[in-house]
């Protein structure tokens, strides 16, 4: 089965949990004076379930047909690409989201916009380095000092 | 009307905002010539500034100076180096690609700046006398009929998608939708699918979505399948003039195509990418069979043809958006999600209310394409250089600026993990041809279209207003024709027309 019937099949489970939500369970909350109106918080997510559950079985079934065409990966030979790569910089963007508040900013984002072009196969490290921590250092201060967002710069144990 | 393009010049002229406009430009040029970066992305990436702006007019006005900008620059990087950044300039490369190898870079690049000026010129002419009438019929709507007209919207948008993938597009605008109803709803104080998590109770952020749609799985790709970067050295660009005979006869394609391609702009769904196809065959059809030789091979209509049609049809989707207040194209959805951060509702009511806005954003077209027109034309040379910047420091900064901006948008970093999550999945749907557009549009046109469902329910106590508002109906099933008759016809004849409907 290729790809896009599996994402199907996904998508089918998914309107089919979502449906049951809206149709069996979402109801019992409701204040029982706002039974009266013709509307329901579940009206249209009652909707959407069934046309979802209807265009993911056409899907499934292969009942709309079209040419199979390639996009500009092919998924079938994903080990040929780079995949390694793509791995690691999801790993690292995650990484970065659990240290951008214990960390902080500074250190946080000097060290992935440096490992992600290690990671890239980036070894002139007399470009990176300044490269990295000056972006950090200008981004920091628009973003604090300019939009007046705040950004903990230093680790947490620093106290600040 | 008058008054109000007085208005629009007041505020479209103030250094602030010829500031704004020309760096908007810039940034979409720079970014546009970066393969495989489409406007969209660099649109998600610019929210964050924008709204952090404060100023709905300054806001809209960048984002826009910020897709002219992206189209032009992709139609660089299709000439130069027959690398088209922006899926609306892939006809563009046919025949601007040969030029540039026959020595004509400069004339070429040239070409292709007049004929953008041209077509993001006469179409903002035709969206200014467009735009307040359809607005004016719109005013006549109640909610019945912006239910409707939304529903013929998605619908449009999946009936465009090209032969096969109709069902697709429509599972990706129903998985919006469904997105969208995640949170509070304004109908009653009670959470809806959050699971039990309070980060999801004010909804899932837009811009977090936007990002993790767009930004996310190109960079991926950058990542997966490198591109070659070749800098544009050694292409000539001395040779800028164009002679008389040659604008002659690129003249009536420019006419013509502006034209058309403003109102396939106007289609939701159609777009700048199906604009310059068409256009670009249309020209070819057309021609003396001398010419049709030449098209693929170095034509100067072959290449004033999408150039113009492709923005026209961007001046043309902002119609929908700003009449009506529903996007046609992945790109108007990012403005339309942009204004609604800054408390504006596009619609019929913009004009009235907030005139400034509405005529500032038009007036601000003009000053956009002239810029690029005289600003661009002399730095290209420079530009392209910078074209060899290496994706491996590009990449990571790609990556930095989206989760910067989803960090801003919501202050909490739990919005991050919901980047990567919902990267990963858009990545895989892009593995498998699921559209993405429609996903976005779906996802910001979810809550008004449940409003106005839901205040039309109220009012005739039913579902009755199908039937008691002959306008109503008649949408109605004008959008059930839309989404039926491409698999009708799919089904009698093997269609021809690849689906090209990604990139704008």
């Amino acid at each position: 089965m290729a790809l896009d019937r599996w994402i199907a099949l996904i998508l089918l489970l998914f309107c089919l949990v979502y449906g049951y939500t809206a149709w069996f369970s979402m109801d019992g909350e409701l204040a029982p004076f706002m039974k009266r109106n013709p509307i329901w918080p579940s009206t249209f997510p009652k909707v959407l379930s069934i046309i979802g559950v209807i265009t993911s079985l056409v899907i499934l079934t292969g009942l709309e047909k079209g040419e199979q065409k390639i996009g500009e990966i092919d998924y079938r030979r994903l080990t040929d690409y780079n995949l390694g790569q793509a791995l690691l910089l999801l790993g690292l963007m995650v990484a970065y989201a659990f240290c951008l508040r214990t960390v902080g900013f500074l250190i946080s984002t000097s060290c992935f916009l440096i490992l992600g072009s290690v990671i890239l196969g980036e070894r002139k490290w007399h470009l990176m380095l300044p490269l990295s921590i000056g972006a950090t250092l200008i981004v920091w201060y628009l973003v604090q000092e300019i939009l007046g967002i705040f950004l903990r710069p230093l680790p947490i144990f620093l106290g600040v | 009307m008058l008054e109000g393009i007085l208005l629009g010049l007041q505020t479209a002229l103030s250094l602030k905002m010829i500031l704004v406009v020309i760096g908007g430009c810039l940034i979409g040029t720079f970014i546009g010539m970066l393969p495989g970066l489409g406007p969209m992305s660099i649109i998600a990436i610019m929210i964050p500034v924008a709204i952090s702006m404060g100023d709905p007019a300054a806001a809209l006005i960048l984002l826009a100076g910020v897709y002219y900008g992206a189209i032009f620059g992709g139609s660089t990087s299709s000439i130069l180096l027959n690398a088209p950044g922006v899926a609306g300039t892939v006809a563009t490369s046919f025949d601007g690609y040969p030029m540039a190898k026959q020595g004509k870079a400069g004339k070429a690049l040239t070409i292709a700046a007049i004929a953008s000026f041209c077509g993001g010129t006469i179409g903002a002419l035709l969206l200014m006398g467009f735009a307040p009438a359809l607005s004016s019929v719109a005013l006549l709507f109640h909610s019945a009929e912006y239910f409707a007209l939304m529903v013929v919207g998605l619908s449009a948008i999946a009936a465009f998608a090209g032969s096969g993938n109709v069902a697709k597009a429509i599972m990706m605008t129903v998985l919006g939708l469904m997105l969208a109803t995640v949170g509070e709803t304004t109908m009653a104080p009670m959470p809806r699918f959050t699971m039990g998590l309070m980060d999801l109770q004010s909804g899932l952020g837009f811009v977090t979505l936007a990002m993790a749609l767009f930004a996310l799985p190109e960079a991926l790709y950058l990542v997966l399948k490198p591109r070659e970067m070749k800098s544009g050295e050694g292409v000539n660009f001395r040779d800028l003039q164009v002679t008389r005979a040659e604008a002659k006869s690129i003249a009536p394609v420019i006419g013509r195509q502006s034209i058309q391609g403003f109102f396939i702009g106007v289609l939701p769904g159609a777009g700048a990418t199906i604009a310059s196809f068409l256009g670009y065959a249309v020209e070819r059809n057309i021609a003396t069979k001398e010419e049709q030789d030449k098209f693929g091979k170095g034509s100067i209509k072959g290449l004033a043809a999408p150039e113009t049609a492709n923005n026209a049809a961007c001046t043309g989707s902002f119609v929908p958006l700003l009449t009506l207040g529903i996007p046609g194209s992945g790109t108007t959805a990012i403005l339309l999600g942009a204004l609604i951060a800054l408390n504006v509702t596009p619609g019929p009511r913009l004009m009235v209310d907030d005139p400034q806005i509405f005529w500032a954003v038009i007036i601000s077209m003009y000053i956009g394409n002239l810029i690029l027109l005289i600003l661009n034309l002399p730095l290209i040379p420079f530009i392209a250089k910078v074209l060899a910047v290496p994706r491996n420091f590009l990449i990571p900064f790609i990556l930095f600026f989206t989760l910067m901006g989803a960090y801003i948008g919501q202050n909490n970093a739990t919005e991050l993990l919901i980047l990567v999550g919902f990267g990963i999945c858009a990545t895989a749907l892009k593995f498998a041809n699921y559209p993405l557009a429609p996903l976005l549009i779906g996802f910001i046109l979810g809550s008004m279209l449940e409003d106005n469902f839901a205040r039309s329910m109220q009012l005739y106590d039913g579902v009755a207003f199908i039937w008691e508002r002959p306008m109503t109906m008649a949408l109605l099933l004008l959008a059930a024709i839309l989404i039926v008759l491409p698999s009708y016809r799919a089904h009698r004849a093997k269609s021809k027309t690849a689906g090209v409907a990604d990139g704008d």
